[in-house]
């Protein structure tokens, strides 16, 4: 059960893995994810199904080593098995009606959550166009998998060692602006660039879908621990999303929250404002 | 010779049980036991039987213990309860066997609840190893949830000879019992032999499948093969104050706190993985026995002050007796008639207090019961750095939004018939908190055992 058959180092610190999971790979669609536990004294830790593969009844992971659980997943071997793995769970991504182009934005790893969103949409006939961006060249992934489901592809980092110097804001506002006949943007990366592209989208009223990474226990709707206000509203992000509304979604307090173990977890590298500041 | 009052039960004093996870009643020996057993008068027509939601033969397994007789008393115990380990431990006894119980009425009652674990741990302790069954005859039945309702129907299935499959959305099985109820009142490792007795039954356990995102109810019929379900999948769903500042960090479902503590053993963190924020000083609020059990353990970990919050007075809480007096002896400092109002926080996003109003008794409204009404200009700010909501859960809303065909209360509880289970989709049974909200492990096991009889009925009559 569970058995890791691929693994591939994308990056120094950024591993993907595909696993054999018949089951949530009969089901997986866009915007969901598994939660997984590795040892017997593990954390549950939440992860986005970055493709599947129903045929083969696989799906496949991508993961940053952030913490002590990302990393001894990141040990993990071809041959291995994953102990507890659980999943799809949270909504599809709800896609907005009668789109017809719509830019898929991609922060560092939030290239993974964003593939199978442009990836489903392309293949319903949506024109895709995708901005990926990353702090710099060794952390881009998956440019070609971008590119074989979008009509056009822009990169960027922070330092310019690859496609453009800046933030993917930068691109998106040339993209608006320019006047394309964008319907839609569907943005998953770093809280702080999801915030500042839907601060952005927000003056041009221009729908945009983000994904919450939310601290999680159980992912099913049982502890709560996940609640982020949409709107005026609490709702919790692992059955209620993780997807919603980027404009009604409060990033400030989602921003705090992603803090709330960071003496506990005694984390040296904070990622959450990666890629941004 | 047979007092008038229970024999005590043995506990770990308040002060240094505070500093451990072990539990807190320490069970009667056998000499204290056939003394309690002594006090039962062996009623012709025993009341205390009717106060049982499962029926189990008080005064028969009661003499057998009298008489030394302890395989007895268990044999007689497992004809009608196969956790009574648990239910020794749990069971609201006051409010159930024991408040009718006909000694009650001029002495304290019989402590049948103390009798029943005396003998589960006897057998617990001289159980012989049991061989694993193997059923791959019977027709295919699935229940969806480990908890008491899905672990007692399944017991129950297997021993008719179907082949019963449990589906459990967590890592592991037991529901409220592994990831609710506290170390200090239900080890674990008592849950965890009771559910193996019960897999050595046939029973196959599938954890980490959620019911309605892995795999539907539907699909489960129609392409798997189970021909009849049964949905005892709790109420899980937290429920919130809806006051300002309830997202702040700092700021736990009960829920969310006792899993992090209970499953993921997060008091031994960091051996254990996963971390909980304690706090030095602790509002919990609501009163019932999830609240007792958060506060309890907040204390355990290490917090300073525990308060308990609650807006009505002593006599509403909700929670069992003994579990309040515990409480009490640990240090838990009781705030009654004190709403909350607000969760302060400093501009980090940190809890820094709670802000409450003070409350009175008014005039008794049409249920008799005195409703608190705000005392004017009465605000006043607790200093805590950790609260806990434990105002009471909801069912989970997975399987009814997946199952349209399940009918549901407002509530989002599945509508099901108290005897039978049936719901209103065909081969589909419920029971448990999902239909009850909130309730009691005994009732739970109930439901279970009287939705196992229809499930049979149905299956042999389709
Ligand atoms: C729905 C969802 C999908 C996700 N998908 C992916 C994915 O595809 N790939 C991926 O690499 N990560 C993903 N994450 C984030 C991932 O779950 C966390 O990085 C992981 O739990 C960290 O665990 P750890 O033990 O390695 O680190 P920890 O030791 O727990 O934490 C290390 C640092 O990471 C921060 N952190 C912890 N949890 C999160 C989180 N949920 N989000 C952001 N920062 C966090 C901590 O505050 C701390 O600063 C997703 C999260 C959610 C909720
Ligand atoms: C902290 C606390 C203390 C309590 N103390 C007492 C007490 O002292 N005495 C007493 O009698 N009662 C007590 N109760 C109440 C009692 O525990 C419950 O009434 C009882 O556990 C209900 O049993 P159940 O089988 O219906 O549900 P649960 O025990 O809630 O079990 C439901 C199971 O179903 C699983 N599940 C849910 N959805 C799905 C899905 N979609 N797919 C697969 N699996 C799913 C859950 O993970 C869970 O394991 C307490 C409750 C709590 C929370
Ligand atoms: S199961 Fe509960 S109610 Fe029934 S006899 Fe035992 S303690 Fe009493
Ligand atoms: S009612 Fe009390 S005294 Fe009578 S049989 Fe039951 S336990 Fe014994
Ligand atoms: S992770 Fe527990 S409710 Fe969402």
């Amino acid at each position: 059960m569970n058995k890791i058959l691929q693994k591939q180092v994308l990056a120094p610190t950024l591993k993907q893995i595909i696993v054999e999971a018949p089951l949530i790979a009969k089901k997986a669609k866009a915007g969901q994810f598994v939660i997984l536990r590795i040892h017997e004294k593990g954390e549950r830790i939440p992860l986005t199904i970055a493709d599947y593969d129903r045929d083969n009844g696989t799906i496949t992971m991508i993961f940053q080593e952030v913490g002590s659980s990302t990393k001894r997943l990141g040990l993990l071997e071809i041959g291995d098995e994953i102990l507890d793995l659980v999943g799809p769970l949270g909504q599809p991504t709800e896609h907005p009606a009668g789109a017809k182009r719509i830019v898929c934005v991609g922060g560092g790893v939030g290239v993974a959550p964003v593939y199978p969103e442009a990836k489903e949409l392309h293949e319903s006939g949506v024109e895709i166009i995708s901005i990926v961006g990353a702090r710099n060249e060794e952390l881009l992934f998956y440019l070609d998998n971008m590119k074989a489901v979008s009509k056009e592809l822009h990169v960027t980092t922070d330092d310019g060692s690859k496609g453009r110097k800046g933030f993917v804001t930068d691109v998106l506002k040339e993209l608006i602006e320019s006047d394309k006949g964008i319907d839609a943007v569907i943005a998953i990366g770093p809280m702080p660039m999801m915030k500042a592209v839907s601060d952005l989208t927000k003056n041009y009223g221009l729908k945009t879908i983000v994904s919450l990474n939310s601290l999680m226990v159980d992912g099913t709707g049982m502890c709560g621990g996940c609640r982020v206000t949409i709107g005026n509203e609490t709702k919790f992000a692992c059955i209620d999303g993780p997807a919603f509304d980027a404009h009604e979604v409060d990033f400030i307090e989602q921003m705090r929250r992603l803090r709330m173990y960071q003496i506990e977890e005694k984390v040296e590298d904070c990622r959450c404002g990666e890629g941004m500041e | 010779m047979a007092g008038t009052k229970k024999n005590p039960m043995p506990c770990q004093p308040g002060e240094e049980r505070v500093k451990n996870f072990l539990e807190v009643a320490l069970g009667y020996d056998e000499d204290v036991a056939i003394n309690e057993a002594k006090r039962c008068i062996q009623c012709k027509n025993p009341k205390c039987v009717s106060g049982c939601p499962v029926g189990i033969e008080i005064p028969k397994f009661i003499e057998k213990i009298a008489e030394g007789d302890f395989q007895g008393a268990i044999d007689t115990l497992k004809e009608k309860n196969s956790l009574p380990a648990i239910c020794g431990r749990v069971c609201p006894q006051e409010e159930q066997c024991e408040k009718v119980c006909i000694v009650g009425i001029k002495n304290e009652p019989v402590g049948i609840g103390r009798l029943e674990r005396f003998a589960a741990d006897w057998e617990r302790k001289n159980r012989k190893e049991q061989s694993k069954i193997s059923n791959t005859e019977g027709k295919k039945v699935a229940i969806v949830g480990s908890g008491p309702a899905g672990l007692t129907c399944a017991g129950e299935l297997a021993k008719m000879g179907y082949q019963v499959t449990i589906f459990e959305a967590f890592h592991q099985a037991g529901g409220v019992l592994m990831y609710g109820i506290p170390e200090f009142r239900l080890p674990k490792e008592i849950v965890q032999e009771e559910i193996n007795a019960l897999l050595n039954l046939g029973v196959e356990l599938k954890t980490n499948v959620v019911i309605g995102q892995t795999i539907t109810i539907k699909e489960l019929m129609e392409e798997e093969g189970y021909e009849a379900v049964f949905v005892g999948s709790g109420a899980g769903l937290p429920y919130f104050l809806n006051i300002p500042g309830e997202n702040l960090n700092g700021v736990y479902s009960a829920n969310e706190f006792l899993t992090r503590v209970n499953l993921m053993r997060a008091y031994l963190h960091p051996q254990w993985d996963t971390p909980v924020k304690v706090g030095k000083k602790v509002a919990v609020v609501g009163a019932g026995n999830v609240a007792m059990d958060a506060a309890r353990t907040a204390k355990r970990l290490g917090a300073e002050d525990v308060y308990i919050v609650y807006r009505r007075s002593e006599d509403e809480m909700p929670a069992r007796i003994e579990e309040i007096h515990h409480a009490k002896e640990e240090g838990i400092d009781f705030r009654l008639l004190t709403n909350p109002m607000e969760v302060l926080g400093n501009s980090e996003g940190w809890v820094t207090g709670l802000k409450c109003l003070k409350m009175e008794l008014g005039e008794p409204d049409s249920s008799g019961r005195r409703r608190p009404v705000p005392i004017e200009n009465s605000e006043f700010e607790l200093d805590v750095d950790v609260v806990i909501i434990a105002i009471g859960q909801g069912p989970n809303p997975l399987i009814p939004r997946s199952t349209p065909e399940l009918q549901t209360s407002k509530w989002g509880n599945i509508t099901a018939d108290e005897s039978t289970g049936n719901t209103s989709m065909e081969g589909v049974f419920a029971g448990g908190d999902v239909v009850t909200g909130a309730a009691t492990v005994i009732k739970a096991m109930g439901a279970g055992k009287n939705a196992a009889v229809a499930m049979d009925q149905y299956i042999k009559n389709k």
